[in-house]
């Protein structure tokens, strides 16, 4: 073969690979999302091969979402009851019907949200790269996430944890009726250490039934090998979705260890910040003050609490100072619901995946749920 | 003596004396013969069983559309049977027009026939109308290339060349403000769907890239030589959910904020670039097996090395790898699931997503049992089409 010939295939080999290499991102640049910011993010460009550098300028993530028309919301597909896709192809479950009410509070539109779908490895990555903006995929709060991570944690949306699950027909309700009995639980993990302190703490006996892996744990539960099995409540929830017949299973309102799982944003811009958690906030106040999606417009029609019309807008400029319409709780209320309606409808006593409320209830029922004063 | 010349004696042994010569012929054989027919009876009746009595196939028929197309709006669905309504007119096009050469394009066209046919009796409303009017163009156009022959063979080449972005264009719509074709991102697309498009685009572009890159690793010029070495052997040695990983999480960090590539193209990308180097080496491998002779022979009528290379080594060399090709074809065909972990609902990925369905919890074996299925007859039918495509062109005969 003569050597004329090999020049033209080198250049072939080289334009076909720049090709297939880049040439899809002009294609794509029509649908990236937030053209509006491709270059205001100057600090961002210093250090952008480090992991945590990325973070967002004041205000630049509502112009951006607005400007885009709607809001990028990274959830689960994955998990029965916080997120997954049902038959229509639309997003449900728990966290996901947060990011509708955020998308209520901006636009006024709760369908005014496109969800991306992201593992667990990807997850901060796509948040801090600005390819989603708020995360709400069953995170849990922690140190290391809200600091190295390059984001922060809002508010606790559900304080999962870990539980215990029992046959039915134990008619097990408490710790103590656990007092002797054997608990199944995976070894090696934080899981069989917050059980020994429970009982311990409880001052109950038991022996505990060791496992290298989750299937082997559940396994053998369902082989009626041990009393009772533990593990995070949402986890709890889709294990026993498996067993042979979920409905004989019960899981008990005993939480062992903390978990809160909550949306979480991304480092620098603090208005962006205050959105996602204040409408954590009109969700948890709502159901406090029980205003509901029946009941709101006749609420705000006729309500004579000064807090409450602040909260809806009656009153004030309180939607203003967050950037948005005067009117965004009432929207938040009216599309998505309060909180107490979102678990219903996802977690409830109605639906195969029933979690008591235990810690997620508002404090004035004894939980957790806290939200401070819209004044 | 009569001068009739009979034919060789042909034995036809009776179903019976089959069963007796084959499976009961020694006492140990007859052991063994009722043996696996117990077992084979044992499992069969279970499998059986399971199908007909304990799956609970609601999970499969309420999530169809989910499976196929994934979350693509309900509105815009008679856009991609428009595209396959296209294709089948195409394929019964080309079925008519080289179906008299090679042998076996009957039984395809009559099988896609019935398949379509079938499909139509069990679907109902506007699918079913939809695949009556797909059977009707697979026939109407394998009459028209029947009759037309050779004069047509040109417009059905073309066909298939710009049927591919006329199908794209035609899912992903003109532009958000379309009133025909609205926009439908990629984040919509999955299921079925955007598994087979990553495995079309996977083949499409892998096939050129690699020929190129298993030219130039025989190239005499030293740099195109060590770049498609070090290419090959790069992308060769490390698995691809390494590339999908890189492509999804790490080449975020590297763009600034805001820039963001398509996630199904970074995968379309990401599933290319690795395909191509080991079709390289595929392709290297016919090459090889072509003796001297044929490039001497090619010289001496006088062609310049594009023509040779074009016309006498390659089509012969591909001609030597294609049962290797499609072995990879459909290996990358199923490579595709790993897209479900970089968060893409393929085919896996929703199966994942149906799974979580509060009112379809535990029905694992069942959607797991459809997927697998799909994924089998998919594959098959590249096998098949590639055992004909041997056939027709004498691979191992000649």
């Amino acid at each position: 073969m003569s050597k004329k010939f090999y020049p033209l295939f080198g250049l072939l080999i080289v334009a076909a690979l720049v090709l297939a290499a880049c040439g899809g991102a002009p294609a794509a640049s029509g649908d990236a999302s937030e053209p509006a910011t491709a270059d205001t993010a100057a600090p961002a460009d210093d250090a952008a091969p480090a992991p945590a550098a990325q973070t967002a300028a004041q205000g630049e993530t509502l112009a951006a979402v607005v400007a885009r028309g709607y809001l990028v919301c990274g959830a689960n597909n994955q998990v029965p009851g916080f997120g997954y896709v049902d038959a229509d192809g639309n997003f449900s479950g728990v966290d996901v019907d947060y990011c509708r009410a955020l998308a209520a509070a901006i636009f006024g539109d709760a369908d005014a949200v496109e969800f991306r779908p992201v593992t667990a490895p990807e997850r901060f990555t796509a948040l801090q790269s600005g390819e989603i903006d708020v995360l709400s995929r069953n995170t849990t709060w922690t140190l290391t996430r809200d600091t190295e991570l390059a984001g922060n944690f809002t508010a606790t949306t559900f304080y999962d944890g870990q539980g215990l699950m029992v046959p039915s027909a134990t008619g097990f309700t408490t710790l103590e009726d656990l007092a002797g009995g054997s608990v199944c639980v995976q070894t090696g993990t934080t899981t069989e250490l917050n059980l020994a302190d429970a009982f311990a703490a409880a001052g109950i006996s038991y022996s505990p039934v060791v496992f290298e892996d989750a299937d082997s744990t559940f396994a053998a539960y369902s082989e009626g090998r041990c009393d009772a099995v533990t593990t995070d409540k949402s986890g709890l929830v889709s294990r026993r979705s498996v067993l042979a017949d979920p409905s004989a299973h019960d899981i008990l309102d005993v939480t062992l260890s903390k978990e809160p799982l909550g949306p979480m944003v991304r480092h620098g811009d603090d208005q962006w910040f205050d959105i996602a958690q204040w409408t954590v906030f009109a969700l948890i106040a709502a159901e406090e003050y029980g205003i509901t999606s029946a009941n709101v417009d006749q609420v705000k029609a006729s309500n004579t609490d000064p807090q409450i019309n602040r909260l809806l807008g009656n009153e004030g400029e309180l939607g203003a100072k967050l950037g948005l319409s005067n009117e965004w709780a009432y929207n938040v209320i009216k599309l998505a619901g309060n909180y107490g309606e979102i678990y219903n409808r996802n977690l409830g006593p109605d639906t195969p995946t029933y979690i008591p409320r235990g810690y997620n209830s508002i404090y004035t029922e004894g939980g957790l749920l806290f939200a401070p004063p819209f004044n | 003596m009569s001068d009739k010349i009979l034919p060789p004696l042909i034995e036809r042994p009776s179903p019976l004396s089959w069963i007796y010569k084959n499976l009961f012929n020694t006492w140990y054989n007859a052991l063994l013969s009722l043996l696996s027919g117990a077992l084979i009876f044992w499992i069969g009746r279970a499998v059986v069983i399971w199908l007909l009595e304990v799956a609970q196939w609601r999970v499969i028929v309420t999530n169809l559309r989910l499976i196929m197309l994934g979350q693509f709006p309900i509105s815009e669905v008679w856009r991609v049977w428009l595209g396959l309504a296209l294709l089948a007119l195409i394929t019964g096009n080309s079925l008519g027009i080289w179906g008299r050469k090679a042998r076996g394009a009957g039984r395809v066209t009559i099988g896609l026939l019935v398949l379509l046919l079938g499909l139509a009796v069990i679907t109902s409303g506007q699918s079913q109308l939809w695949l009556l009017g797909m059977a009707g163009l697979l026939g109407l156009g394998w009459w028209v290339g029947r009759s037309a022959g050779k004069g047509l063979e040109r417009v059905v080449i073309t066909g298939w060349v710009i049927w591919p972005p006329i199908f794209i264009l035609l899912l992903r719509g003109l532009g958000a403000d379309s009133e025909l074709l609205p926009l439908v991102g990629t984040n919509l697309w999955g299921g079925l769907l955007l598994t087979l498009l990553l495995t079309i685009v996977g083949i499409v572009f892998s096939f050129p890239l690699g020929v190129l890159l298993a030219l130039g690793r025989r190239s005499s010029l030293p740099i195109v030589r060590w770049f498609s070495v070090a290419y090959i052997e790069l992308i060769r040695g490390v698995p691809l959910i390494t590339l999908l990983f890189m492509a999804q999480l790490m080449l975020p960090l590297f763009l600034p904020t805001g820039v963001n590539i398509d996630r199904v193209l970074r995968a379309m990308v990401a599933i290319t670039l690795f395909s191509a180097a080991y079709l390289a080496e595929n392709v290297r491998g016919g090459l090889q097996a072509i003796p001297k002779g044929q490039y001497e022979a090619a010289y001496a009528m006088g062609l310049n090395n594009i023509q040779s290379m074009g016309l006498i080594i390659m089509p012969q060399a591909l001609r030597l790898v294609i049962p290797i090709l499609v072995g990879q074809f459909i290996a990358l065909f199923k490579d595709t699931a790993l897209v479900s972990i970089v968060g893409l609902m393929d085919l896996v990925g929703i199966g994942k997503t149906v799974l979580a369905q509060p009112e379809f919890l535990g029905l694992q074996r069942e959607v797991y049992a459809f997927i697998s299925m799909l994924y089998w007859v998919i594959s098959y039918a590249m096998a098949y089409v590639s055992q004909r495509l041997e056939v027709s062109l004498g691979v191992g005969e000649r």
